[in-house]
């Protein structure tokens, strides 16, 4: 029981601060773009973050 | 059975906050034990979020959890993902608290802790929280548009014009207040300058272990990075006891300030991986981490309040900044209340990441409330100082006299007893050189903050926790100054690049040096100002900066309010009318004195002609007639610039009532934006 909330809670944490976009990335790949003929192949670790990066931060993102 | 447990325990927590904020408003003895205000805050939000905020959403709003969210239908795994509610709860809280909620509740104690702590608590519950979740409620309807652009579709082109130079002018003032802020802790301190100092390089290692050494891991460098921050903290203590590196920290205000306005130009022109991003990063891990430390110390020590409810300075005498309680204290107090900064966030990313609309009454009026809350313990570090004291630090020297021995006597005459060793037996303890005069709110929430966890986690430490705040303040302090120099540059590029394409390029060299330019140049000069102005310049910057905020805020309670009359909702629409209406007439009251009062020390004209007549009859000493002029001249731009923020709310309030009027004469309006009806999938 114990244990299970503690992965609950490291889970959160990872997600909250982006640790497993990556992995989030390749299950969204996995379910949606898998397996169709014009499919690329995903993107690698460096440049998955790299674009998740630039993009989370174009936009009002912090405030006063 | 169970329902009448449940009833009874709300029963018990109404009358509970009833009692509490009865004690904390009618207390009048010698002091008030911080629990108290923590107890009827606590009360009052749960009441707020358990009744007012599940009737708004389930009445008025009508949330519907079988909708299917824009994270749902538009899902691309990138901006558009379903996420869980805490972590979008996480996201969001962190994006709307910055520093605002920290800085208003410590120069509003000058009124006494009473008036700020009922505006934080009723603002919040009945305006704030509203408005945050409204938005978000209407923006997440209509795949998560911007209020600009939902003030366009839903009342006309006109609010959504305001919207968007109000947004940018706020900007700029606010990255000049935050930046006094910061150089007003600096200022002759070696250990908080090396440590603030030090927090750039460290961001930097972060962002390229996440780029290039270990892409992506995201907690590994963070954790880095943060054991890299108290190191930094620690050794900030031994430069200042080391002589020629403390030497080299040791400025005055304005090479500190030129610092800042070139640190500006780097971040907005470096890349955001390099700086920005992982500034970000530690900076939420900081202030996370430090509001839940503050609030476990403040419920461990419960520490008595030593300022009086009410203080004389509720009749616009106050040292801290001019102008009298109503509105001033509604305007100095915007961030913990009601911000309109909020709504751009609320109608930004949030939106996109929500799950299921029965998440939003959670996320919209939840965060807020949490934000609130941050403002409360910010007013109780304040007021937790002996009057004498607060006075002592956060009172300009232009007000109370620039040697300390005049100070002390300036501010023991008001009855708040202080002494010159009390104070240089505090500066020492905190491991500073003076506190005395050091406005902007960041040394004096520091002193607050160092007595209360150096009471619960060590008394011998209290110099590094002094400098731990500094450290803590200022770093996300520099974060939203990083990312509103951005955002600034990125919305003049917008507004360029109807002039000349090619301005308009994110990506083209010149249009981003010259745009960064001139984003850090608007800011800078405020900054400048504030820096020369021996009135120290938060006096004048804070109240613009609230005055402009609320401005925001107006637009987007008179988009919402216009959408739910639009949306045949009038009889409910007083849910945001009603703030509206308050905003409106706070936000003109303050406007109008700011602009036409003849106390000098509230009226911008005054101000100015009181200036000029004294520098024309030569009365002025030699170092303040150097710098009159440009005082004179700023101040007239400073009633200018609140004109404008005024017209452009009234602008906007009038064509919302334009387009009621319109509604309710059954003439043709602008149809709902708002997305058809999909089911959702999820539920």
């Amino acid at each position: 029981m114990r244990t299970y909330w503690l992965k609950q809670v490291w889970q959160r944490v990872r997600q909250l601060s982006g640790d497993d976009a990556y992995e989030r990335y390749l299950a969204h790949y996995a379910g949606t773009h898998a397996g169709q003929p014009e499919a690329h192949a995903p993107l690698s670790r460096a440049e998955f973050f790299k674009q998740w990066q630039d993009q989370k931060w174009t936009g009002i993102k912090r405030c006063c | 059975m169970k329902a009448f447990w449940s009833r009874a325990g709300w029963a018990s927590v109404a009358l509970l906050g009833a009692a509490a904020l009865a004690h904390v408003a009618m207390a009048r003895g010698e002091s008030l034990n911080a629990l108290w205000l923590i107890t009827a805050a606590v009360c009052v939000y749960l009441i707020g979020y358990r009744f007012y905020s599940a009737w708004i959403a389930a009445n008025v709003l009508a949330i519907d959890a079988t909708r299917a969210t824009p994270a749902e239908r538009l899902n691309n795994g990138r901006d558009y993902v379903p996420t869980n509610r805490w972590v979008v709860f996480g996201h969001h809280f962190a994006a709307i608290a910055g520093p605002g909620p920290l800085v208003g509740p410590t120069l509003a104690a000058q009124f006494g802790y009473l008036p700020g702590t009922l505006w934080i608590l009723i603002g919040a519950v009945l305006g704030g929280a509203v408005q945050d979740m409204v938005t978000l409620f209407l923006s997440t309807r209509r795949n998560g548009r911007s209020l600009g652009q939902m003030a366009r579709d839903e009342i006309g082109a006109i609010g959504g014009t305001a919207a968007m130079i109000g947004t940018f002018l706020i900007m700029i003032i606010l990255i000049a207040v935050l930046g006094l802020v910061v150089v007003n802790a600096m200022k002759h301190s070696p250990w908080g300058t090396s440590t603030v100092a030090a927090t750039i390089p460290i961001a930097m290692l972060v962002g390229v272990y996440m780029r290039y050494l270990r892409p992506g891991r995201v907690l590994e460098a963070s954790l880095l990075g943060v054991i890299l921050l108290l190191a930094s903290v620690v050794f900030g203590g031994w430069i200042d006891h080391h002589p020629v590196l403390a030497a080299m920290f040791d400025h005055e205000g304005l090479p500190l300030a030129f610092s800042v306005i070139a640190y500006g130009f780097a971040a907005a022109v470096l890349p955001v991986w390099l700086l920005l991003a992982p500034r970000d990063y530690l900076s939420t891990y900081m202030k996370l981490g430090t509001v839940f430390m503050l609030a476990i110390a403040i419920l461990w020590l419960r520490p008595e309040i030593h300022m009086p409810a009410i203080t004389p300075f509720i009749d616009g005498t106050g040292p801290i900044f001019g102008g009298k309680l109503f509105p001033f204290v509604f305007i100095t107090i915007a961030c913990g209340a009601i911000s309109g900064f909020h709504a751009l966030i609320a109608s930004g990313t949030t939106p996109k990441l929500i799950t299921s609309e029965g998440d939003i009454r959670m996320i919209g009026y939840g965060a807020m409330l949490l934000e609130s809350f941050v403002a409360i313990m910010a007013m109780i570090a304040a007021t937790v100082l002996e009057p004498g004291v607060y006075f002592a630090i956060n009172s300009p020297a232009g007000v109370v006299g620039k040697e300390a021995l005049d100070a002390v006597n300036t501010i023991s005459g008001w009855g708040y007893q202080v002494t010159v060793e009390q104070m240089q037996h505090l500066a020492s303890a905190m491991g500073e050189s003076t506190l005395f005069a050091r406005t902007g709110g960041a040394p004096s929430l520091a002193v607050g903050m160092a007595s209360i966890l150096g009471t619960v986690f060590g008394e011998h430490l209290l110099a590094l926790w002094y400098h731990f705040a500094i450290m803590f303040e200022a770093i996300f302090i520099l974060t939203t100054l990083d990312a509103g120099t951005r955002v600034g540059r990125f919305m003049l590029q917008d507004m360029l690049g109807n002039l000349h394409p090619k301005l308009g390029e994110t990506s083209y060299t010149p249009s981003v040096i010259l745009t960064s330019a001139l984003v850090v140049a608007g800011w800078g000069y405020f900054l400048y100002i504030g820096v020369i102005d021996p009135n120290g310049g938060v006096n004048i910057l804070w109240p613009l900066f609230g005055i402009a905020n609320q401005m925001l805020a107006a637009i987007a309670l008179s988009v919402a309010t216009g959408v739910l009359i639009k949306s045949s909702k009038v009889g409910k629409a007083w849910i945001t009318g009603l703030p509206l209406i308050w905003l409106l007439a706070i936000t003109t009251t303050a406007a109008y004195e700011k602009v036409f009062s003849s106390d000098i020390r509230v009226g911008f004209f005054a101000a100015a002609k009181d200036l000029s007549q004294k520098l024309a009859g030569g009365v002025l000493p030699p170092e303040k007639a150097a710098v009159a002029p440009q005082l004179i001249f700023n101040q007239q731009l400073d009633a200018w610039l609140t004109l404008f923020f005024v017209a452009m709310l009234w602008v906007v309030v009038l064509d919302m009532a334009r387009m009621s009027r319109r509604y309710f004469a059954r003439l043709p309006v602008r149809p709902s934006s708002e997305v058809a009806y999909v089911a959702s999938r999820l539920v």
